[in-house]
C-alpha cells in the first residue's frame, strides 16, 4: 500500500509530460519506501497477547523522508524549487505564465502541476514553450512528496535550473505535506477575503513568500491590503509580500528579483559553466 | 480530506511495525494547532484497515493543547490557533507543543 500518496482503487494519481503526452499512473508503490527508520524499531520486544509496544513514530514520517530526498536531489542539481498554494482562481497559473515568459530566455524553467482532474493547467504553462507534467491527484486534495518524485522523474529537469511546482488550490492540506521545495509561496488575490491569513493559518505560516495578486482589481473590490498584509504578519512575522497583478504586469518585477535572488550558487569548484 | 491521506499513513505505518501480528489498538497523538479532525481520522479507520493487520483494532486518539514561546521574551503562553501574541506584543511565537501528529503504540494480539 502506497504511504505518501492517496492512492486507492477508484483514484489513481497520474502523471502526464506534455512533450510525449504519455499519462503515467502513479503506482501505489514505491521501491524506495522500503528502507524505513529503524529507530525506535520494535523488534526485540515480545509480541505476545495484549504486549503493548512504543512506536513514537511520526505519523508523516515516510513523506518528510521522501521530502528530504527529493530536497537533496534538488540541491546536487543545483535547481530552485518552489511551491506555489493558493485557493483555487488566485492566478497561481497566470503568475506562472508570466514569470516563465519573463524568464524563460534567463533561467530554464519546469513546471509540476497538480490539479485534482483535468491537464487544462498543463495546456496553458505548455503554450509558453515550457516543459510540463501534470500530475492528478484524484481523489487527493494535496501533491505529496511521493508524487513530486514521480513526476521530477518523468520531467528530469536539468541542472541549473527552477522547478515551479503548481500545487492543487487549496489551502488547508498542502500545507502539511512537505515536498522538499525550497519554500512555499502562498498567492492570495484581492478577490478573496482580505482575512485568508488567519483563515488559513497554517498554509501563510508555512510560506516564506506572499503574492498579493490582482491588485489592479482593487478599485472594484472592498479589500483593505494594509490588514490582510498585517493579519499575514501576525500569522507569520516573517513572510515577504509582494503586492502583484500577474495580468497587467504590476509589482512584478520585485517577483523576478526575488526569484533571481534565490537561485542556488554553486559550490565553489563545482561551477558547470566554462571559465 | 486529508485525514484519508494521514489515517493512510498510519496504517502503513503500523502494519509495517507489527511484522504480521495482529493488532488490536492504536495509539495517536495529534496536537489541537494541527488542521486535523480527530473525528474523521476516526471516521477514516475503519475502512483504511479493511483487510491489514489493523482490521477491527481499536483506536485512541489523545490531543495535545497548544503551547507556544515568545522568540523576543521567551516567555510561554497557551496557544488555539498556530499562531498568538505575547503579552510583550511580539508575534514571533515559536510552537513548542500542539503541532504533533504522532503513533505513541500499539497493542498486538
Amino acid at each position: 500500500m502506497c504511504t505518501s500518496c492517496g492512492c486507492s482503487e477508484h483514484a489513481h494519481p497520474t502523471v502526464t509530460v506534455f512533450q510525449d503526452g504519455r499519462p503515467v499512473r502513479i503506482e501505489n508503490h514505491d521501491p524506495h519506501t522500503h528502507s524505513h527508520a529503524h529507530a525506535h524499531h520494535a523488534h526485540s520486544h515480545e509480541h505476545e497477547s495484549g504486549t503493548t509496544i512504543p512506536l513514537e513514530a511520526d505519523i508523516l514520517a515516510k513523506n518528510d523522508l521522501l521530502a528530504q530526498r527529493n530536497r537533496g536531489w534538488f540541491e546536487g542539481r543545483n535547481i530552485l524549487a518552489l511551491n506555489l498554494v493558493s485557493s483555487p482562481g488566485s492566478g497561481k497559473t497566470t503568475v506562472l505564465e508570466k514569470t516563465i515568459l519573463q524568464l524563460a530566455g534567463d533561467i530554464p524553467i519546469h513546471v509540476i502541476g497538480g490539479d485534482q482532474a483535468t491537464t487544462n493547467d498543463a495546456e496553458r504553462i505548455q503554450a509558453t514553450g515550457c516543459r510540463v507534467a501534470q500530475i492528478n491527484t484524484g481523489a487527493g486534495c494535496h501533491l505529496d512528496a511521493h508524487m513530486l518524485a514521480h513526476g521530477l522523474d518523468e520531467l528530469q529537469p536539468p541542472p541549473d535550473s527552477v522547478v515551479l511546482i503548481e500545487n492543487v488550490g487549496n489551502l488547508v492540506c498542502p500545507a502539511l505535506f512537505d515536498l522538499g521545495e525550497f519554500c512555499k509561496v502562498a498567492i492570495l488575490s484581492v478577490t478573496e477575503g482580505e482575512d485568508k491569513p488567519v483563515k488559513y493559518p497554517h498554509m501563510f505560516r508555512a510560506a516564506q513568500v506572499m503574492l498579493l495578486n490582482k491588485i489592479d482589481l482593487l478599485p472594484h473590490v472592498d479589500f483593505n491590503v494594509e490588514r490582510c498584509i498585517n493579519l499575514a504578519r501576525q500569522v507569520n512575522p516573517d513572510i515577504t509580500v509582494f503586492q502583484i497583478s500577474a495580468t497587467r504586469g504590476d509589482g512584478m518585477e520585485a517577483w523576478y528579483q526575488w526569484l533571481k535572488d534565490h537561485l542556488p550558487t554553486h559550490p565553489p569548484g563545482l561551477t558547470t559553466e566554462a571559465t | 480530506m486529508h485525514e484519508l491521506s494521514i489515517t493512510q499513513n498510519i496504517v502503513a505505518l503500523v502494519s509495517e511495525r507489527a511484522e504480521g501480528h495482529r493488532v488490536t489498538r492504536v495509539t495517536v497523538e495529534i496536537g489541537k494547532l494541527n488542521a486535523i479532525v480527530p473525528d474523521a481520522i476516526q471516521f477514516c479507520f475503519g475502512p483504511c484497515t479493511k483487510g491489514t493487520a489493523l482490521e477491527g483494532a481499536q483506536l485512541e486518539i489523545h490531543e495535545i493543547a497548544g503551547r507556544g514561546r515568545c522568540r523576543e521574551c521567551g516567555r510561554e503562553l497557551k496557544l488555539t490557533q498556530p499562531y498568538g501574541q505575547c503579552a510583550c506584543g511580539s508575534f514571533h511565537i515559536e510552537c513548542i507543543s500542539g503541532d504533533q501528529m504522532r503513533i505513541k503504540e500499539m497493542e498486538v494480539a
